[in-house]
């Protein structure tokens, strides 16, 4: 640092912008910071022992439910997969997964993603980060980047907890796939582990959405219930069949396409549909926040 | 925490990390010619509502300064700093810090300021340490080598070393005032931009910012000093300026600030009527009684004479003077306002 001054200081012709460069590696320093006050925020982890539950409690039904000798009843409906869980633990992954995605993971990234720009702009903290000076935009991706890390840990948490669950409630072993063939445990577990990626991609439109709606607004409680309360409609949107020729565009309509992965072979249309989708609303809204960020007033 | 003496030089505070380049008055390489750290032209700020926050603000802090920030609640003064820290768009007009324009310098300019910006906010689940840990990676410029040393030398400049691991929300006013100032000397700052930096604290806290401030100008370092307390920047400011109502109404030198409100003349007499009479036959004008004070705008004679023409008339007295005019009377001058009414 100081060694840096005194080299500008015998330049005196310079442009004297270069009195301490950033270093590339130092920038990421804000990253850190921002993953380490993300994860030890209360709420984060609350939100992360909520979604840990779920499979814990669905785990628990179904075993009660077969422990009467009834047996897991055929197509009785409920989330994917769930009439699989007592041949194979591994199918509970599956199943907390098919549960948490329409509602419980998007509702966690919405609140983690709205809160991301409008809670600091609430709590004045924004003001001194820009001062520091972080940037606009080095915040804003850095913002986004903690969000999508809390995308993937939130689905990581899900999985592993179905993971445990299942292994202490029910067998393990060889599994049937949707198509019929069979497959060894360890190349189920490859599959359980591709099917918790693409679910954690699948959140990454409504992570941008929730940092877009995060910049609009000075308040983080307006922006997580902005966030949850723009989900919950576009679910229901979905079911209105009247609206067929819009539900394509919806980034909630091909979410469970990731069971396609449990097919021999792979059907990828629609998880590729999926991840276009998910990219488009990561491109649209993600330019939209910075357009809005970078231009907006910081009066808070 | 009050025992660490923020007069108390420290080994990593700004004078010993920063032996040459600090000290020399060109403020940035391009601009040497200009001294001045803080340099606005036309400035103006319209917020959406059409309300005129800053009208036409031309305001010129020198290198090495102490310059006190003076105006009513609501007469611009943080929108002006907002915008000198690019934290808000001017509508019209441009602002120069440390040579260079704002907001489209910040990155080179920002990491050379040190900014407390109506009052301090923090991360209230972090520990006082941990929140200037936060701000301190904010700075890409930051060397993370070097970032716990000067986060405790920072601490310990503002006397926060004993509080440093509890829980930021735990802190009273005071201590998050001196957080907030602990960030803003981070790194060795050109300039410090201090909003009502003794906002909270007590007297001894209050002595002991000013003590700090006087410090880091002794160092060289220019420091912008908003408060509403005239005598605070009477005694710590060697420039001020003040705003009315968005407006720039005067900047200058304290002391020529001052004396441009002048003195009055008090008599201190058992005989005011007769006193009053004579003062007016001398040309004294605006004269006010009260008991056995006779005050009054002294005339443009030698006030020997005035003296002598008392006693002359028989007029007993018992004390004769000019009362020199303080910030505050400027103050209410200029604005012909009292301080505490918002513009």
């Amino acid at each position: 640092m100081s060694r840096a001054e005194t080299g500008t200081a015998t330049v005196p012709a310079g442009t004297g912008a270069a009195v301490r460069s950033p270093r590339a590696l130092w920038t990421l320093g804000l990253l850190r910071s921002e993953l380490s006050v993300t994860f030890r925020r209360w709420r984060t982890l609350a939100l992360l022992g909520v979604l840990a539950a779920v499979p814990v409690l669905v785990g628990i039904a179904v075993k009660i439910e077969t422990g009467d000798g009834a047996g897991a009843g055929g197509d009785a409906g409920g989330p994917a997969f769930i009439s699989q869980i007592t041949n194979n633990g591994l199918f509970l992954v599956f199943t907390a997964l098919a549960a948490t995605l329409p509602f419980f993971l998007p509702m966690a990234v919405g609140v983690v993603a709205g809160d991301a720009v409008a809670g600091e702009s609430g709590a004045g903290t924004l003001r001194y980060l820009l001062v520091a000076p972080a940037g606009r935009t080095r915040l804003l991706l850095t913002k986004y980047a903690a969000v999508l890390a809390f995308c993937l840990a939130g689905t990581l948490v899900v999985a592993v907890s179905a993971l445990a669950v299942g292994a202490l409630l029910f067998p393990l072993g060889e599994l049937t796939t949707i198509s019929g063939t069979r497959i060894s445990f360890a190349e189920g577990l490859l599959r359980a582990l591709a099917i918790a990626l693409v679910v954690a991609a699948s959140l990454i439109g409504v992570a941008a959405l929730g940092l877009f709606v995060s910049t609009l607004t000075g308040s983080g409680i307006a922006a997580m219930a902005t966030t949850v309360g723009l989900l919950i409609t576009v679910q229901i949107l979905d079911q209105i069949p009247q609206l067929h020729a819009l539900q394509p565009y919806f980034f909630s309509h091909y979410w469970l396409s990731f069971a396609d992965l449990m097919r021999e072979p792979v059907y990828w249309d629609d998880l590729m549909k999926n991840l276009g989708i998910q990219a488009l609303y990561a491109a649209v809204f993600g330019s939209a926040a910075w357009a809005r960020f970078t231009a907006k007033d910081i009066t808070a | 925490m009050a025992e660490v003496s923020a007069t108390e030089p420290h080994p990593e505070s700004a004078p010993s990390a920063r032996p040459g380049p600090g000290r020399e008055p060109e403020p940035g390489g391009e601009s040497a010619s200009a001294p001045a750290v803080i340099e606005t032209r036309g400035l103006t700020k319209r917020y959406r509502g059409g309300q005129l926050a800053v009208d036409g603000l031309d305001l010129s802090v020198p290198a090495g300064s102490v310059f006190g920030f003076l105006g009513p609640n609501g007469s611009g003064k943080t929108t002006t700093i907002r915008m000198l820290m690019g934290l808000i768009e001017p509508t019209s007009g441009t602002a120069r810090v440390l040579g260079r324009p704002m907001p489209g310098a910040a990155r080179t300019v920002l990491p050379r300021v040190g900014a407390l910006i109506e009052g301090p906010a923090l991360y209230g689940f972090l520990s006082g340490r941990d929140n200037l840990l936060r701000y301190d990676a904010a700075d890409p410029t930051a060397d993370p080598r070097t970032r716990r040393e000067r986060v405790a030398a920072a601490l310990d400049r503002v006397g926060l070393t004993a509080a440093a691991g509890k829980k930021a929300k735990a802190y009273s006013l005071g201590m998050k005032q001196r957080l907030g100032l602990a960030a803003a000397l981070l790194q060795p700052r050109r300039l410090l931009v201090l909003d009502e930096p003794t906002n909270g604290l007590d007297p001894q806290g209050m002595r002991e910012i000013r003590a700090l401030v006087r410090e880091l100008a002794s160092d060289g370092t220019t420091v912008f000093l908003s408060s509403h307390l005239l005598d605070e920047i009477e005694q710590v400011c060697t420039h001020a300026a003040v705003m009315a109502r968005g407006r720039l109404i005067t900047q200058g030198r304290v002391a020529d600030l001052a004396a441009g409100a002048r003195g009055r003349l008090v008599v201190t007499t058992p005989d005011p009527g007769d006193a009053a009479r004579v003062l007016k036959e001398q040309g004294a004008g605006d004269i006010v009684t009260a008991e056995d004070r006779v005050t009054a705008e002294p005339p443009d004679r030698d006030l020997a004479e005035l003296n002598a023409a008392l006693v002359t008339a028989g007029v007993r007295v018992r004390g004769f003077g000019v009362e020199r005019a303080s910030l505050e009377d400027a103050f209410v001058a200029l604005t012909g306002e009292g301080f505490d009414v918002a513009g």
